[in-house]
C-alpha cells in the first residue's frame, strides 16, 4: 500500500467530439467525465457541487442528453459527443439562453449556471415551446441556492421565444416587480 | 431592455451584471478552477470522534507514501484564531483536543487528491474520549468537561441580559399578557460551491492565497496572525464565491493549512473541500430556543416585551457572541415596543460550529415574534395585518434599545401584500386545509461596527481615470453572486455620466484594493456604494473644474452624461469624457480619487449596544398561502406575496433576484432544511449530503409575487438599502401563521414538517392543544441585567448605575407616554 | 472532490463476453450499467471492485419489444429510465411502470440510470450511504466494514431499505425477470428476485446478468404507483405503493399490493390485497385494505422522515392508490396514460 500511486496507473485514451471539435485526451482510467473535462482538458466551466449525482451542477450534454458528468466514466465516452458551457456560444455570439440568463439575472453566483444552461438547452432542443411546468420538470435535477429558480424560468421562456423567432421582451414585472 | 426614464441614467434601470457574461460562458474562475504549475493537492484529516483528547498523531506512514510532500499536525499551528477578537478559540489543526466530528486534526500535501486521500488513511490518531455534549440543556447541566476553558461557566459561552425600562411593571399593567415558547432549528447555507483555497509561496517570502471567502480582509488578518507573517507579505484574493450566504465569512482551517503547506513545500497547494466537509465547516443558523412574554393594550400596542433566547453554538465561538446579541437586537425596529428586556445565552456543544447565515441571528426571533403577534391578534380579535399597521415604529426615530431608524417603509409593504393577496377577503375565510398568513421583518444595511475595534472606514474605493476614458474601480468588496461588483460600476457610471461598460472593476484583492470589511451583514451596497459615490463625486469635481476652464463656463453649469462633459445650458458646447480626463490629467497629473465610508455613530452607549445599529434598515412584509393535507400533515406553499422596502433599487432586476432567492431560502428553512445529528451515535451529522439535506428543487419552489417599495433612505447611495437577507425573514413565520389559518394548529417550531403538523392536528382532533413546539425553557444562570432607560423615559443611551435603576418616577411617567421620540432625539 | 478508487474498465460487446469477463475477474469484478448507483457507492467505498464490466455496449439489453394487442411487454434491463417512461406503449398500457420510472430521482439521472439498475438498486440506509470517514466515526456497520446494524443494534441482520421505485411495480404487476448466467438462463417471478435482507437483497448470483423484464399482457387489469418523498424530485422513496387489480364484471377479481421503502425488499402485502378481492373498492374495503397494509409495514429509523409517520402514511398511500383505481374504473378506461 505504501508505494501505491493510485492516480498513476496506465492511462486511458479516448476520442471525443468536444464542443464540435475532434479531441483526443489521455487520463487516469478511473476518472469521471467531470474530472477529465476540468483537469485534463482544462474546461473548468463545468462545476461540481456534490460529487455524488445529487445536485446537477456538473450537467453536460452527452450525445445530446443532459447527464451528471460526476457519474459518467471518462473511459465510457470514447467516440461520444460532449457539449459543455464553453461550447454554447457561437463564436463571439452568445447562445440565446446565455443572453437571457445574463439579462434577467438568472445567474447570480454563477456556479450552478452552466448546468442549468445545458439542461435548458436540451429542453429547448426537444420542445420549442415549453410550459412553465415542463421547464420545472426539465430542470428538476439542478439545484440553485441563489435565485429561487424564478429568474431561470423566465430566462428559459424568453430564450425559447427568441429561438422561435418571436418578438419577445421581458415583462415589466420580470424587470421591476409587480406594480 | 428598456428602462423606465427616471431621474437617473443608470440607477433604477434593469441591466446585466458586470460579470454576467463571464458567468454564463463558464469563464468565471472560482477557486477550485485555479490550477498553477507544479501545484500540489492538500486534504485535511478530520476527527471521527466528537469530543476527545488527542493522545498521539502518527504520521510516519503517510510521510513515507510516494507522492506525499508534507504532513502537518496541530503542533505546527500553535497560534489560535477566530473571527471575533473575543473568541480566538480555533486552531488550523487541533493541537490537543477535538470538539466535533469533522474537526481537522492533520493535513497532507501530495501530487494528487488521490494520493492525499490515501495518505490520510495512513495517519493514525489515538484519542482519549471525553463526554460529548449534544444539546444546550446538557451543556447547561455540564460543568465538566468544558468544551472551552473560557466563558462565564461550564459550557456557557455567552450570557446577555439587557433591560430597557421596567418590563415587569409594563407586563403587570398591560391589558393582555401572552407568553410563548418557540424553537427554530439549525440549518446551513449549502452554497453550491464547496469552499476551496489555493496558496502560493514565493521564495522572496511572499504568500498569495486565492480563496472562496466572503471576507478576504479578515482572512488576511488571520493568516498574518497564525502564520506569524507580516500582513504586508500576504496577499489574499477572494475569488468569486459560488454562493456564500454567510458560510464563507469565517477564516477557515483549510485556508491557513493550504498556506502553510505552500510555505513548507515551496509549491502551490490547493485544498478543495468535499461537500461533506462543507457541512462540517457549517457556521450556519444557530438552533435557537426562545421564550417571549409580551404585555399589550387592547389595540395590540406592545407595552413591554421580555424575550429570552438559548443558542446552540456548536463547538467554537465563530461569530457566536454577535449571533447571540442579534437574537435580541431587532425585535424593536418593526413595531413600537415601549419597554424591552432581552436575555440571551449561547452554549457550546460538540457539533459543527454555528455562525452567521443569511439574516444572522434574526430569523429565529423574527419567527417567534411574528407568530407571537399572530396569536396576540387572535387573542384580541384583531386582524393581524391591522394590528401591525397600527403600531409601526415611526421613521426617523429611536427604538427602546437605541437603534436609530431612518426611512421606514413597512406600512407600504404591508398594504401592498394585503391588497395583492386579497387578504381581507381570504384571511380566516378559506376552506379547511387552505390558509394564508402574514409576517413582517426588518434587517440591517450593514453592521454599524466592524468585527475588530478600530476607527478606520468600513469600506474604501479608489478610482483610476484613464486618459482613454476608461475608469477602474478598486474596492475590497467581494462578489458572492449578490452583484456587489456591479453596484460599484453602476454608481460610478451614474455619477460620471459614462456607460457601465466603460468601467473596469477590480475587487477583493488585499494587494490591489482598499479594505472593505466583507460581504456580510448586507453591508456592501450601502457601504462600498457610498465609498464609490464619494470617490466618483471627487473625480467628478476634478473633471468639472478642468472642463469648466476649458469650456469657459462656470463649474456649476458643467454636466456629465452619455460620455460627454458639457454646458448644461448649451449642450452643444462640450467635450467627450476622455477629453475631460485628458484636460484634467494635463493640468494635475495622473487622475485618481479615493472614497470611503464609515457608518454614523450609534446613540447606544451601553455594553452590547454595538450589535444592532445600522445606517439603515430594510423592511419586508410577506403573505404566504398554504395547502395543508390534514390526513398527512404535508404542507404545500403555492404562492408567497412579498413586498420589500429597499430604499432605491439600483438595479431592479437584481433586487428582484435577491428577494426571490431570499424567499426560496426562507421556504427551505420553513419546511425542510435542518442540520440533524445522531445523538445516539457520537453526534455524527446525520445527513451531510446534497441528497439528504433537503434543499428545495424546482418542483418545491413556490410562485413569488414581488413588490419593491422605494422610499430612498438618506444614508444609502442614491437612497439604497439592503435586499440580500431581509426578505428571508418573514417567510417562515408567514407560513406558520398560514398553517394555523388552514388547519387551526400552531407549529411553534421550524422546520414545519408533516410529522409535526399531523401530530398537532391529531391532538386537536382529540380535544387537546393543537400545538407542536417546545414545552420549557431551561434554567439559565442569567447575570444581573444591564439597565438602560429607553429614550422616552429620560435615557441617554447609557446604562443606569447598577442598583439605581428603574426609578419610580421614570416608571410612572412612562407607561402612558408613546415611545415616539422627541424631535431633539431624532437629530442624534 | 470525492473520487473513484482505481479499477480496470472492460467494455464487452456481447452478453457472452460480459459473462466471461466477469467470471475471470471473480469477486473483484462488478457489472456496471448506468453507474448512477454503483459509482456514488464506489466513491464512498461501499463497493470497491477492481474490474468493472460495462453492460452499456450490449445492444440486446436496450430494446423494448411486444406489448401490443395481447402480447407481453419485454423491456431490456439496459433501457434507461428516460427511455422507459417516455416509451409510448409503456406509457399507454403499463402506466404504473412508466410512472414509477418517471418518479426515479431527477431527469438527469434518468438519462443515465437503467431499468435493470433501478431493480438491482443497492439497499439504502443513512448509516450506510455515507463516506468511509463518516462511517468510521460510527465504527462502521454490518453492511460494510462493521459488525452491528445501528438501526437495530441487537438484530442479527441488516435493515437497509429497498429504495427502488420500479421494483414494487414489477412485483405488483407480476413481472418476470430473465437472468443469464455463465452456464444457465433462468426466468424468475419478480417477487423471487428480492430477498428480505439488507445485505443479500437479491437472489441474483453476482455473476448473473439481469437481461430482460417481461410484463404480462395488458388486458383486464389496472395498476398504479404512489411515491412518498420529501421533495418533488431527486429523493428516493421513503414509501412506494404499487397496486395491481384485475377487474371482472365490476368487481376486483384479483389484486396485489407491494410496498417499497418499508423493508429490505419490495414487500407484498397479500393480507391487504385479499381484502379488496370481490369488492367494488367501496370505501370500507379500501379502508380495511389500507389498515391491513399498515400493520405489516415496518419502516425503520434509517431514511428521511420519522418511522412512525412513514408507517402511518402507508395507510394514506394505499388508500390513495386504491381510490385512483376505483375512480378510473368508473371512468370506463382501464389503462391510464400517465
Amino acid at each position: 500500500m505504501a508505494s501505491r500511486r493510485p492516480d498513476h496507473p496506465a492511462t486511458a485514451q479516448i476520442r471525443l467530439d468536444l464542443n464540435g471539435e475532434q479531441t483526443t485526451v489521455a487520463f487516469a482510467p478511473h476518472k469521471t467525465l467531470l474530472e477529465v473535462l476540468r483537469e485534463d482538458l482544462g474546461l473548468t466551466g463545468t462545476k461540481h457541487g456534490c460529487e455524488l449525482g445529487e445536485c446537477g451542477t456538473c450537467t453536460v450534454l452527452l450525445d445530446g442528453r443532459p447527464v451528471l458528468s460526476c457519474l459518467v466514466l471518462g473511459v465510457a465516452c470514447d467516440g461520444a459527443e460532449v457539449r459543455t458551457v464553453e461550447g454554447m456560444a457561437d463564436g463571439p455570439r452568445l447562445h440565446p439562453l446565455q443572453e437571457t440568463f445574463a439579462d434577467l439575472g438568472a445567474a447570480q453566483c454563477g456556479y450552478c449556471t452552466p448546468g442549468f444552461l445545458l439542461a435548458s438547452k436540451a429542453l429547448l432542443a426537444a420542445n420549442a415551446r415549453p410550459s412553465r411546468d415542463e421547464i420545472k420538470e426539465a430542470l428538476a435535477g439542478n439545484l440553485c441556492r441563489c435565485t429561487g429558480y424564478l429568474k431561470i424560468y423566465e430566462a428559459v421562456e424568453l430564450a425559447a421565444a427568441k429561438m422561435r423567432g418571436d418578438e419577445a421582451e421581458p415583462s415589466e414585472e420580470t424587470l421591476y416587480g409587480r406594480p | 431592455m428598456g428602462g423606465r426614464k427616471g431621474r437617473h441614467q443608470v440607477v433604477g434601470t434593469p441591466r446585466r451584471k458586470v460579470d454576467a457574461v463571464s458567468k454564463v460562458t463558464g469563464r468565471t474562475l472560482f477557486a477550485d478552477d485555479i490550477a498553477l504549475p507544479r501545484m500540489l493537492y492538500g486534504r485535511l484529516l478530520r476527527s471521527t470522534t466528537p469530543h476527545a483528547r488527542i493522545l498521539r498523531v502518527d504520521t510516519s506512514k503517510a510521510r513515507a507514501l510516494d507522492g506525499v510532500h508534507a504532513v502537518l499536525t496541530g503542533a505546527d499551528f500553535p497560534v489560535p484564531f477566530g473571527i471575533l477578537p473575543v473568541s480566538q478559540d480555533e486552531h488550523a489543526l487541533c493541537p490537543d483536543r477535538v470538539r466535533f466530528i469533522g474537526d481537522p486534526v492533520a493535513a497532507v500535501a501530495a501530487v494528487s487528491e488521490d494520493v492525499a486521500t490515501t495518505a490520510l488513511d495512513l495517519i493514525e490518531v489515538t484519542y482519549e474520549p471525553l463526554e460529548p455534549i449534544g444539546t444546550p440543556e446538557q451543556a447547561l447541566d455540564t460543568e465538566e468537561p468544558r468544551i472551552h476553558e473560557y466563558g462565564p461557566s461550564g459550557n456557557i459561552h455567552k450570557l446577555i441580559d439587557l433591560e430597557f425600562g421596567d418590563v415587569e411593571d409594563a407586563l403587570a399593567t398591560a391589558d393582555h399578557v401572552r407568553e410563548d415558547l418557540f424553537f427554530y432549528g439549525g440549518n446551513t447555507h449549502l452554497a453550491m460551491e464547496q469552499h476551496a483555497a489555493v496558496a502560493d509561496w514565493s521564495a522572496d517570502g511572499k504568500l498569495t492565497l486565492w480563496s472562496s471567502t466572503q471576507t478576504p480582509h479578515y482572512v488576511h488578518r488571520a493568516l498574518a496572525r497564525v502564520l506569524e507573517l507580516a500582513p504586508s507579505r500576504i496577499r489574499v484574493i477572494a475569488t468569486p464565491n459560488g454562493g456564500g450566504f454567510g458560510g464563507k465569512s469565517d477564516p477557515f482551517s483549510h485556508e491557513i493549512v493550504a498556506a502553510k503547506l505552500a510555505m513548507l513545500t515551496g509549491r502551490p497547494v490547493k485544498i478543495t473541500l468535499t461537500r461533506e466537509e462543507v457541512f462540517y465547516c457549517h457556521r450556519g443558523r444557530h438552533p435557537t430556543l426562545m421564550w417571549v412574554k409580551s404585555g399589550v393594550d387592547r389595540t395590540g400596542r406592545i407595552k413591554g416585551m421580555h424575550f429570552r433566547t438559548l443558542l446552540d453554538g456548536g463547538a467554537y465561538g465563530s461569530y457566536g457572541v454577535a449571533s447571540a446579541y442579534y437574537t435580541g437586537a431587532l425585535q424593536t425596529v418593526t413595531y413600537q415596543v415601549e419597554r424591552y428586556r432581552f436575555q440571551g445565552a449561547r452554549v457550546f456543544t460538540n457539533k459543527p460550529p454555528c455562525g452567521p447565515k443569511r439574516g444572522h441571528g434574526t430569523p429565529q426571533p423574527r419567527f417567534a415574534l411574528e407568530v407571537h403577534l399572530d396569536k396576540i391578534a387572535e387573542d384580541l380579535d384583531l386582524d393581524p395585518a391591522e394590528l401591525r399597521l397600527a403600531h409601526l415604529q415611526p421613521p426617523e426615530s429611536l427604538t427602546a434599545n437605541y437603534l436609530r431608524i431612518g426611512s421606514m417603509g413597512l406600512g407600504a409593504c404591508i398594504r401592498k401584500v394585503v391588497d395583492g393577496a386579497g387578504w381581507k377577503e381570504r384571511f380566516r375565510k378559506l376552506p379547511y386545509g387552505r390558509g394564508i398568513g402574514i409576517a413582517c421583518s426588518s434587517y440591517l444595511s450593514g453592521a454599524g461596527l466592524p468585527i475588530y475595534w478600530n476607527h478606520m472606514p468600513h469600506s474604501g474605493v479608489q478610482l483610476k481615470l484613464d486618459r482613454g476614458g476608461g475608469i477602474t474601480v478598486f474596492c475590497g468588496s467581494t462578489d458572492i453572486g449578490q452583484g456587489s461588483d456591479s453596484i460599484l460600476a453602476y454608481i460610478v457610471a451614474e455619477v460620471l455620466g459614462v456607460a457601465v461598460a466603460d468601467i473596469a472593476v477590480v475587487t477583493a484583492d488585499t494587494a490591489l484594493t482598499p479594505v472593505d470589511l466583507g460581504s456580510y451583514s448586507s453591508r456592501v451596497t450601502l457601504m462600498s456604494g457610498n465609498a464609490a459615490l464619494q470617490a466618483a463625486e471627487r473625480a467628478r469635481e476634478i473633471l468639472v473644474r478642468h472642463a469648466a476652464a476649458k469650456l469657459d463656463v462656470p463649474a456649476e453649469r458643467v454636466g456629465l452624461a452619455d460620455g460627454q462633459v458639457f454646458d448644461v445650458e448649451n449642450p452643444d458646447v462640450g467635450m467627450t469624457f476622455a477629453e475631460a480626463v485628458q484636460a484634467a490629467e494635463a493640468a494635475e497629473g495622473t487622475i485618481g480619487t479615493v472614497g470611503s465610508y464609515t457608518p454614523p455613530r450609534s446613540p447606544g452607549r451601553y455594553r452590547g449596544a454595538g450589535v444592532g445599529p445600522s445606517p439603515a434598515y430594510s423592511y419586508s412584509a410577506a403573505i404566504a398561502e398554504v395547502e395543508v393535507d390534514p390526513t398527512s400533515g404535508i404542507v404545500v406553499v403555492p404562492r408567497i406575496w412579498i413586498a420589500h422596502d429597499v430604499g432605491t433599487s439600483i438595479n431592479p432586476v437584481n433586487v428582484l433576484g435577491q428577494v426571490e432567492g431570499s424567499v426560496y431560502m426562507g421556504l427551505g428553512e420553513a419546511l425542510m432544511e435542518e442540520m440533524v445529528y445522531r445523538e445516539n451515535r457520537n453526534l455524527v451529522h446525520k445527513i451531510p449530503s446534497m441528497l439528504d439535506y433537503k434543499s428545495p428543487t424546482t418542483l418545491d419552489m413556490c410562485d413569488v409575487v414581488t413588490y419593491l417599495i422605494e422610499d430612498p433612505d438618506p444614508e444609502g447611495p442614491f437612497g439604497a438599502k439592503e435586499v440580500g437577507q431581509g426578505p428571508l425573514l418573514p417567510v417562515p413565520p408567514a407560513i406558520a401563521n398560514a398553517v394555523y389559518d388552514a388547519v387551526g394548529v400552531r407549529i411553534d417550531e421550524v422546520p414545519i414538517t408533516p410529522e409535526k403538523v399531523l401530530k398537532a392536528i391529531k391532538d386537536c382532533d382529540k380535544g387537546r392543544d393543537g400545538r407542536f413546539g417546545p414545552m420549557r425553557f431551561p434554567d439559565v444562570p442569567w447575570p444581573e441585567p444591564t439597565r438602560v432607560p429607553p429614550p422616552w423615559e429620560g435615557g441617554d443611551g447609557r446604562a443606569a448605575e447598577s442598583g439605581a435603576v428603574g426609578a419610580g418616577g421614570v416608571r410612572s411617567s412612562s407607561v402612558s407616554a408613546p415611545p415616539v421620540p422627541a424631535p431633539e432625539e431624532r437629530q442624534h | 472532490m470525492l473520487r473513484l478508487p482505481p479499477f480496470t474498465y472492460l467494455q464487452p460487446k456481447s452478453l457472452r463476453q460480459a459473462l466471461r469477463m466477469k467470471a475471470d475477474a471473480g469477486p473483484d469484478g462488478a457489472y456496471i450499467a448506468g453507474g448512477t448507483d454503483l459509482l456514488p457507492n464506489m466513491k464512498r467505498r461501499h463497493q470497491e471492485p477492481k474490474v468493472l464490466v460495462s453492460l452499456s455496449g450490449i445492444r440486446a439489453l436496450g430494446r423494448i419489444t411486444g406489448g401490443t394487442g395481447g402480447s407481453a411487454l419485454s423491456v431490456g434491463a439496459g433501457v434507461t429510465l428516460t427511455a422507459l417512461h417516455t416509451h409510448r406503449r409503456t406509457r399507454k398500457r403499463y402506466g404504473a411502470l412508466a410512472r414509477a420510472a418517471e418518479l426515479v430521482s431527477s431527469p438527469l439521472l434518468r438519462n443515465m440510470g437503467t431499468f435493470g439498475g433501478n431493480l438491482c438498486l443497492d439497499t439504502r440506509c443513512n448509516y450506510y450511504n455515507q463516506t468511509y470517514e463518516w462511517r468510521k466515526a460510527i465504527d462502521f456497520c454490518m453492511k460494510k466494514d462493521g459488525v452491528i446494524c445501528w438501526v437495530a443494534p441487537s438484530s442479527p441482520r441488516c435493515w437497509a431499505v429497498s429504495s427502488s421505485d420500479t421494483a414494487p411495480v414489477a412485483v405488483a404487476l407480476g413481472a418476470e425477470f430473465v437472468l443469464v448466467g455463465p452456464e444457465t438462463e433462468r426466468v424468475l417471478p419478480a417477487a423471487e428476485f428480492f430477498n428480505d435482507d439488507g445485505i443479500r437483497y437479491l437472489t441474483k448470483h453476482p455473476d448473473e446478468i439481469l437481461t430482460e423484464v417481461r410484463l404480462p399482457p395488458a388486458n383486464g387489469w389496472d395498476a398504479t404507483y404512489w411515491k412518498l418523498r420529501r421533495r418533488g424530485t431527486i429523493d428516493f422513496p421513503v414509501l412506494g405503493v404499487a397496486v395491481w387489480v384485475r377487474w371482472d364484471n365490476g368487481l376486483v377479481a384479483d389484486a396485489r399490493i407491494a410496498l417499497g421503502g418499508v423493508a429490505s425488499y419490495p414487500k407484498l402485502v397479500p393480507e391487504a390485497a385479499a381484502v379488496v378481492v370481490g369488492t367494488e373498492l367501496e370505501d370500507d374495503a379500501i379502508r380495511e385494505a389500507a389498515a391491513a397494509a399498515y400493520r405489516p409495514a415496518k419502516p425503520m429509523d434509517n431514511t428521511d422522515f420519522g418511522l412512525a409517520w412513514r408507517k402511518e402514511m402507508v395507510r394514506n398511500y394505499v388508500t390513495g392508490a386504491l381510490e385512483e383505481l376505483k375512480a378510473r374504473r368508473g371512468s370506463g378506461t382501464t389503462k391510464r396514460d400517465v
